[in-house]
C-alpha cells in the first residue's frame, strides 16, 4: 500500500510483504548498543614500542564496543578530492552497487609491480577457470587484467593510493574493434586511515576498504590471488543498523545543490511466516529540514543528534501508522549521496561527497580489522 | 659366550663391514648373553637366539657363493639353467626378505637385472629382492641407469626398476649423482609407458634448479597431448612451489593421491628397513602436524581448510623485478623452500636462508616453523600471523553469527590447532587475546568451552586491571550462573593461567641484567597483577563455595589453584606472597573429606616456608629490597596457623577469633569442643582413628577415642601417614615441634 501524507514532512509510506522469507541478517549477532570507550585513565602498560604493541592497544581500547565509537564525527565537506583526480575514472566509480570488503594490510605490496600483478592475475585466473590444468604464465588467454591506480581517491597525503583492478573480456576476433568489456571490477582504497597505517611497519600497504562489481565468482578468484600474494585476509564488511543511522544522518547533512532522489529508509520487521519490509521515504529537503533542527554543532554530527534525528523520524511514523520503528530493524538508506544496504553493498551517487563516504566505510572497515 | 663368538663369525662374511643387522643382531647377542648369565641352567638348544644366529651365519655363507655365482660367471650361468640358478635366487631372496641386502649385493644384482642377462622372469625376481639392508649406495642406481641406454631390458624390466627405485629413494645414501641425471629421466617422459613412473621420481628429484622454462614447456605440451593426468599435475604442482612465477596452475579441491602406490611390492620390508635405520636418523615425527590433519571443507573463497596450505612466499622472485628474468630464478638456489624443510637440523643450516610462507597463517600447522617464528622477531612475520589470525578467528566464530552452529565442529577443531601451537611455544597469541576481549562478553559459556578456556589461560601476561573489565568480569558473569563443573573448569583455567604468567615472569626476570636500581616499577607492577589475579580467583572461590554449598569438588580444584599460589617466592622466584582467603581456609579446614584436611596442610606447609625464606632474605638484604612483605600477609599466615595447630594439635582451638560463651556450648551440647577439632575427632580424621584402634586392638568391642594420646598419639600419627596424608606429614613437621608432646 502507498499513502501520501500530509503535515510537517511529505512522507511516504510503503509497505512489502517480501514473497521470500528473509534470513536474519548473518552478521546482525553481535550489535549491541553503543557503548562509551573505556575510560582513558587506564595506565598504558605498553610503552607503545612496535606496531604490533601499538596495534594491540588501540585492541585492548576499542575491545568492549562492537561499533566504531567516536562521539562525533565530520560532515562530509565538498571538494574533498585531490586535484590530481581522474573524473573519468571517479565518474566510473559512482552509480554502481559495490560489494564491500575489509583487508587486512598487504604484504610487500609494490606500485611500481603492477603490470607484473596483471600478469600473474590473469594466468591465475585462466588456470582457475580451467579446474586442474596448468598454464604457461603469459599465455594467452581470452580475458585481461588491469591493474592501475585511481590518483588522488585518498583523504591525506599520507594514505596510500587507491587502486583498481578489471578483468576484461578480449574481442573474440581481433578483427572486431569494439571496446573490451568489463566483466568485473574492483578497487581497493585507504581514505583517512591515519589510525591504521600508525600500527603496520613499512612492509605493509593499507589498504583497508575493498569494493567489487561483478559475479561473486571471480571475486572470490581475485580475492584468494591476492590472499595467497600479500598474505591478507578479506572479510565481508556488513553495515549495521547503528552505522546506517550514522549515514543517513550525515549524508542528510550534506549540502547538495540538487537532490536527485528521495531519502528513503526500508525497515525490515522480522515477522513470520514472512518478513515485512516498511519503505519510508521523504522528500530530501523535509529530511534536511529535520536534520537542521536536531543539529547544534556546526561541521560535526554527534550521536545525539543521530539518535535525535532518527528517533525523530520513528515518532512522526508512530504518529501515523502506530507502528514502533524502534522494535524493527533498519536495513537500508538511501540518499542523493549515497545508498547502503546492511549487507555490505553501497552505492554512491554523488561525486562532490565520494570521499566523504569512503572515509566513514574505510573507518568501518579499519574497526572490522583491528 | 657365543656372544663373543658372533663377531668373528661375521667378520668372515660376505658382507661383514656392511651387514645391516649387525648393531641389532650383536645388540641381541648382548641380551641373549644375559640371559644366558642369569639363568645358567638353560641348555644351549633351548635357546632360541642361538638357532637365529645360526641360520644367519649359513645364510651369509650361501649368500657369498650366490653372489659369487651372479658376480663372476655370467656364462656358465647360462648353461647350467635352471636349477643352480633358481639355488642361487631363492638363497638371496631369502636373505633379502629377512634382513635385507649390503649395498654390495644390491650393486651386483642390480648389474645382473638390467644387463639382460637372464631373462624378464629372472629379471623380475631378481629386482623385486632388491631390498636394503640399511642403505644403498648412489653409484649403483647411476650404473643401473646406464644400463637403462644400453637398451638390453625390456620395457616391463625397465617399469620395474622405476617403481623400485621410487619406492626405495629415501635409501639411498646420496641423490646429488642422480640428480645429475635429470635431463636423462626427463627425457624419458616421452616413454608413455614410463610417463607416470618417471613423473613419481622427478617429483622426488627436482630442485629448484631443475626447473627451467623450457622443461616447462614440455610439460605443458605432454599435458595437452595426455589431458589431465594426476602424475603431470603433481610434477607441474613442484615446479609450480619452486617457482610459481613460470607457471599458473591450480590443484583440485581435495588433493588426489597423484601416484599410484609404486611401493606396494615392498611395503613391509620397506618397514623393516626404516624401523632399522631408526636409530640412523630419528625424526620428530610426533610433532607434525601435517596439512592433513585439517579436514577439507568446502568453503566459499578459501577452498581447502581454514589454515592456508604452505606454500613458499613468491615475494622474492615475484615482486622485486619489473620485469621477470628467466635465468634469475635458476640462480637464486641459495634459499630453502619450505616443502623441502623436513627435518630440526635442516631448520638450523638454512635459518638465514628460509624462505617464508607465503601465508603466515601455515605456520600454525608446522612445527618447525613455529620453532622458527618463536626465535625471530621479525615484527612483520608477527604482524602478518597476528592480521591472519584475528581476522580468521572473527570469521569463524561461530557465536558471532546466526545459524553458524554447523560449523562449531570445525570451529573447535581450529581452536585445537591453535592451542597446540600455543602449547607448543609456551606462548599465546595475541590475536587470540584480542578475540577473546570481543568474543567473550558474547560467548555463552557452552560453546567450544573447553577451548575457550585454554585460549584463557594462554593469554600472555598483561595488566590486571586493564584486563578486569574486558575479561575477567564477564568470566565472573558466566562462573557464577553456571554449575559445578563450569566453575571447576574456570578455576582450573585460571590456574593454568597463573602458572603461563608466573613462568613467564620468572623468566622474564632473568632474562634481565641485575641491576642495582632500585627494583624497576615494572616488576613491582607485575607482582601487583599477580596479586590481583590471586585475589580475583579467591574471590571467585569464596562466592563459588557459598552458592556450591561447600562442595568438596570445586574445593579440590580452589586448592589446587592456591597450591601453585602458594608458591610463588620458591618455585618462580618472584617476590610475591598472596595467602587465600579466609573463607577458603575456613571451609577446607571444617572438612568432612581427609584430602581436603590433607591438600589444606600442604598449602600451609608451602605458605610456612615461602615466609621463612622470604622473612630470612629480606633479613640479608635489607637495604637492597624495597619489595618487602607486608607484616599484615605474616600476621594473617600466623593466626591461620595458630587456629590450625590449634584445632588439630594442642586441642585449643579459636583462642583468639571465634568465641562462645559456654552457655552457648553447653546449650549445644559440646561441652567437649575443645578436643573435637584435633586430629582424632576431626570430622574427616574420625574414620582413621577408629580403624587406627582397631588396628591396634582388633579384639576390643567398645572403642575409646580419648585413649589415643601420648604414645599411643605418636604411633597414631604414624599410622596417619602411612595413609598417604603425606600434605598432613609435611605441616606437622615443618609447623609444630613434636619434642613437646612427646
Amino acid at each position: 500500500m502507498r499513502s501520501a501524507l500530509g503535515g510537517g514532512l511529505g512522507l511516504q509510506l510503503e509497505l512489502h510483504f517480501s514473497a521470500m522469507q528473509k534470513t536474519m541478517d548473518p552478521y546482525d549477532a553481535p550489535e549491541s548498543t553503543p557503548r562509551q570507550h573505556p575510560s582513558c585513565s587506564l595506565k598504558e602498560y605498553f610503552l607503545a614500542a612496535t606496531p604490533l604493541q601499538r596495534r594491540l592497544e588501540s585492541v585492548r581500547k576499542q575491545a568492549t564496543s562492537f561499533v566504531p565509537t567516536p562521539p562525533r564525527r565530520r560532515i562530509p565537506q565538498r571538494s574533498q578530492l585531490q586535484e590530481d583526480v581522474d573524473p573519468q575514472k571517479v565518474a566510473f566509480l559512482l552509480h554502481k552497487q559495490w560489494t564491500l570488503y575489509s583487508l587486512t594490510p598487504l604484504y610487500k605490496f609494490s606500485y611500481t609491480n603492477l603490470k607484473e600483478y596483471s600478469r600473474l592475475l590473469s594466468a591465475f585466473i585462466t588456470a582457475e577457470k580451467q579446474k586442474g590444468l596448468a598454464v604457461e604464465v603469459g599465455e594467452d588467454c581470452n580475458i585481461k587484467v588491469v591493474f592501475s591506480t585511481l590518483l588522488g581517491v585518498k583523504g591525506t597525503q599520507s594514505d596510500p593510493e587507491a587502486v583498481l583492478v578489471q578483468i576484461l573480456s578480449k574481442p573474440q576476433l581481433p578483427s572486431e574493434d569494439r571496446e573490451a568489456k568489463a566483466l568485473w571490477t574492483g578497487w581497493f582504497c585507504c581514505v583517512f586511515g591515519d589510525g591504521l597505517l600508525e600500527t603496520v611497519s613499512e612492509d605493509f600497504t593499507c589498504l583497508p576498504l575493498f569494493l567489487a562489481n561483478g559475479a561473486e565468482s571471480n571475486t572470490a578468484i581475485i580475492g584468494t590471488w591476492f590472499q595467497k600474494t600479500f598474505d591478507c585476509y578479506f572479510s565481508p564488511l556488513a553495515i549495521n543498523a547503528f552505522n546506517l543511522s550514522w549515514m543517513a544522518a550525515m549524508w542528510t547533512a550534506c549540502k547538495m545543490d540538487r537532490y536527485v532522489a528521495a531519502t528513503e529508509f526500508l525497515w525490515s520487521v522480522p515477522c513470520s511466516p514472512q518478513s515485512l519490509d516498511i519503505s519510508y521515504a521523504i522528500h530530501p529537503e523535509d529530511a534536511k529540514a529535520l536534520w537542521d533542527s536536531v543539529h547544534r554543532t556546526p561541521g560535526e554530527v554527534t550521536q545525539e543528534e543521530v539518535d535525535l534525528f532518527m528517533d525523530c523520524l520513528s515518532s512522526h511514523f508512530y504518529r501515523h501508522f502506530r507502528i514502533h520503528l524502534s522494535a524493527t530493524r533498519l536495513v537500508r538508506v538511501s540518499t542523493s549521496v549515497a545508498s547502503a544496504h546492511t549487507d555490505g553493498k553501497i552505492k554512491i551517487i554523488c561525486h562532490k561527497y565520494l570521499i566523504g563516504v569512503l572515509a566513514y566505510l574505510t573507518e568501518l572497515a579499519i574497526f572490522q580489522i583491528e | 659366550m657365543h656372544a663373543v663368538m658372533m663377531p668373528q663369525k661375521t667378520g668372515k662374511n660376505y658382507q661383514a663391514q656392511n651387514r645391516p643387522s649387525q648393531g641389532s643382531s650383536s645388540y641381541q647377542t648382548n641380551l641373549s648373553a644375559c640371559e644366558v648369565k642369569q639363568k645358567p641352567s638353560d641348555s644351549k638348544e633351548n635357546n632360541p637366539m642361538q638357532d637365529d644366529e645360526h641360520a644367519d651365519d649359513q645364510d651369509g655363507d650361501v649368500l657369498q657363493i650366490a653372489m659369487e655365482y651372479f658376480e663372476k660367471d655370467p656364462i656358465r650361468s647360462l648353461r647350467s639353467k635352471d636349477k643352480i640358478l633358481e639355488k642361487h635366487l631363492i638363497t638371496v631372496e631369502n636373505v633379502a626378505w629377512k634382513n635385507g641386502l649390503a649395498p654390495e649385493t644390491i650393486d651386483i644384482l642390480l648389474n645382473v637385472a638390467l644387463s639382460g642377462r637372464f631373462g624378464n622372469a629372472v629379471n623380475t625376481r631378481i629386482l623385486k629382492c632388491l631390498i636394503p639392508a640399511t642403505l644403498i649406495s648412489e653409484d649403483s642406481v647411476v650404473k643401473a641407469v646406464s644400463w637403462l641406454c644400453v637398451g638390453k631390458c625390456s620395457g616391463s624390466t625397465k617399469v620395474l626398476f622405476y617403481r623400485w627405485l621410487i619406492a626405495m629413494f629415501d635409501f639411498i645414501d646420496h641423490k646429488e649423482q642422480i640428480n645429475l641425471l635429470y635431463g636423462f629421466f626427463f627425457a624419458s617422459l616421452q616413454d608413455d609407458v614410463l610417463c607416470p613412473y618417471v613423473c613419481h621420481l622427478l617429483y622426488l628429484l627436482t630442485k629448484k634448479e631443475n626447473v627451467k622454462p623450457f622443461r616447462v614447456r614440455k610439460l605443458l605440451d605432454l599435458q595437452a597431448k595426455m589431458g589431465m593426468q594426476p602424475h603431470l599435475q603433481a610434477l607441474l604442482s613442484v615446479y609450480k612451489f619452486f617457482v610459481p612465477t613460470l607457471i599458473s596452475v591450480s590443484l583440485p579441491v581435495r588433493k588426489k593421491i597423484y601416484f599410484k602406490n609404486s611401493e606396494n611390492l615392498w611395503k613391509t620390508a620397506l618397514l623393516a628397513v626404516r624401523q632399522r635405520n631408526q636409530g640412523l636418523c630419528p625424526e620428530p615425527r610426533k610433532l607434525m602436524l601435517g596439512p592433513a590433519n585439517i579436514r577439507p571443507l568446502k568453503r566459499k573463497w578459501n577452498s581447502h581448510s581454514i589454515i592456508p596450505v604452505l606454500n613458499s612466499s613468491s615475494h622474492t622472485t615475484e615482486c622485486g623485478k619489473k620485469e621477470m628474468n628467466l635465468s634469475e630464478y635458476l640462480s637464486s638456489s641459495g634459499s630453502l623452500p619450505l616443502e623441502q624443510l623436513q627435518r630440526f637440523p635442516q631448520l638450523l643450516e638454512n635459518i638465514h636462508c628460509l624462505e617464508l610462507p607465503s601465508q603466515m597463517g601455515s605456520v600454525l600447522n608446522n612445527s618447525l616453523l613455529l620453532h622458527y617464528i618463536n626465535c625471530i622477531r621479525d615484527e612483520s612475520v608477527l604482524l602478518r600471523l597476528y592480521h591472519w589470525l584475528s581476522q580468521t578467528l572473527q570469521e569463524e566464530c561461530v557465536w558471532y553469527k546466526v545459524n553458524n552452529y554447523e560449523n562449531g565442529k570445525e570451529f573447535a577443531s581450529f581452536l585445537d590447532t591453535i592451542i597446540r601451537a600455543e602449547s607448543f611455544l609456551h606462548e599465546g597469541f595475541y590475536s587470540c587475546e584480542a578475540f577473546l576481549y570481543k568474543s567473550l562478553p558474547l560467548w555463552d559459556g557452552f560453546c567450544c568451552r573447553s577451548q575457550v578456556l585454554q585460549l584463557v589461560s594462554w593469554i600472555p601476561f598483561n595488566n590486571f586491571s586493564e584486563m578486569k573489565p574486558l575479561l575477567f568480569d564477564h568470566l565472573a558473569h558466566l562462573f557464577f550462573t553456571s554449575t559445578i563443573y563450569f566453575k571447576c573448569s574456570i578455576i582450573e583455567s585460571l590456574k593454568e593461567l597463573l602458572q603461563n604468567w608466573l613462568l613467564w615472569l620468572s623468566k622474564d626476570i632473568h632474562v634481565k641484567p641485575v641491576t642495582d636500581s632500585p627494583l624497576d616499577t615494572s616488576l613491582c607492577e607485575s607482582m601487583n597483577s599477580v596479586f590481583k589475579l590471586v585475589h580475583y580467583v579467591g574471590w571467585l572461590s569464596t562466592i563459588g563455595m557459598r552458592l556450591e554449598s561447600n562442595s568438596t569438588f570445586l574445593m579440590h580444584f580452589i586448592l589446587d589453584f592456591f597450591e601453585t599460589a602458594c608458591d610463588i617466592y620458591l618455585i618462580y622466584n618472584l617476590p610475591l606472597v598472596v595467602l587465600f582467603p579466609r573463607a577458603i581456609f575456613y571451609s577446607a579446614l571444617f572438612t568432612l573429606d581427609a584430602s581436603i584436611l590433607n591438600q589444606l596442610c600442604y598449602i600451609m606447609h608451602r605458605y610456612h616456608k615461602n615466609l621463612t625464606a622470604a622473612k630470612k632474605n629480606e633479613l640479608i638484604q635489607k637495604a637492597k629490597s624495597k619489595l618487602s612483605f607486608s607484616s599484615k600477609t605474616y600476621k594473617e599466615f600466623n593466626c591461620c596457623l595458630t587456629t590450625m595447630v590449634g584445632c588439630l594439635w594442642t586441642s585449643k582451638p579459636f583462642k583468639k577469633g571465634i568465641r562462645f560463651s559456654p552457655e552457648t556450648l553447653e546449650k549445644l551440647g559440646v561441652e567437649e569442643h575443645k578436643r573435637s577439632l584435633n586430629l582424632v575427632y576431626h570430622s574427616s580424621l574420625l574414620g582413621y582413628a577408629v580403624s587406627f584402634l582397631l588396628q591396634e586392638t582388633p579384639e576390643e568391642k567398645t572403642i575409646n577415642l580419648s585413649s589415643i594420646q601420648g604414645k599411643k598419639w605418636n604411633l597414631y600419627l604414624d599410622y596417619l601417614f602411612s595413609e598417604e596424608l603425606q600434605g598432613l606429614k609435611l605441616f606437622i613437621e615443618s609447623c609444630i615441634r613434636r619434642s613437646s608432646v612427646s
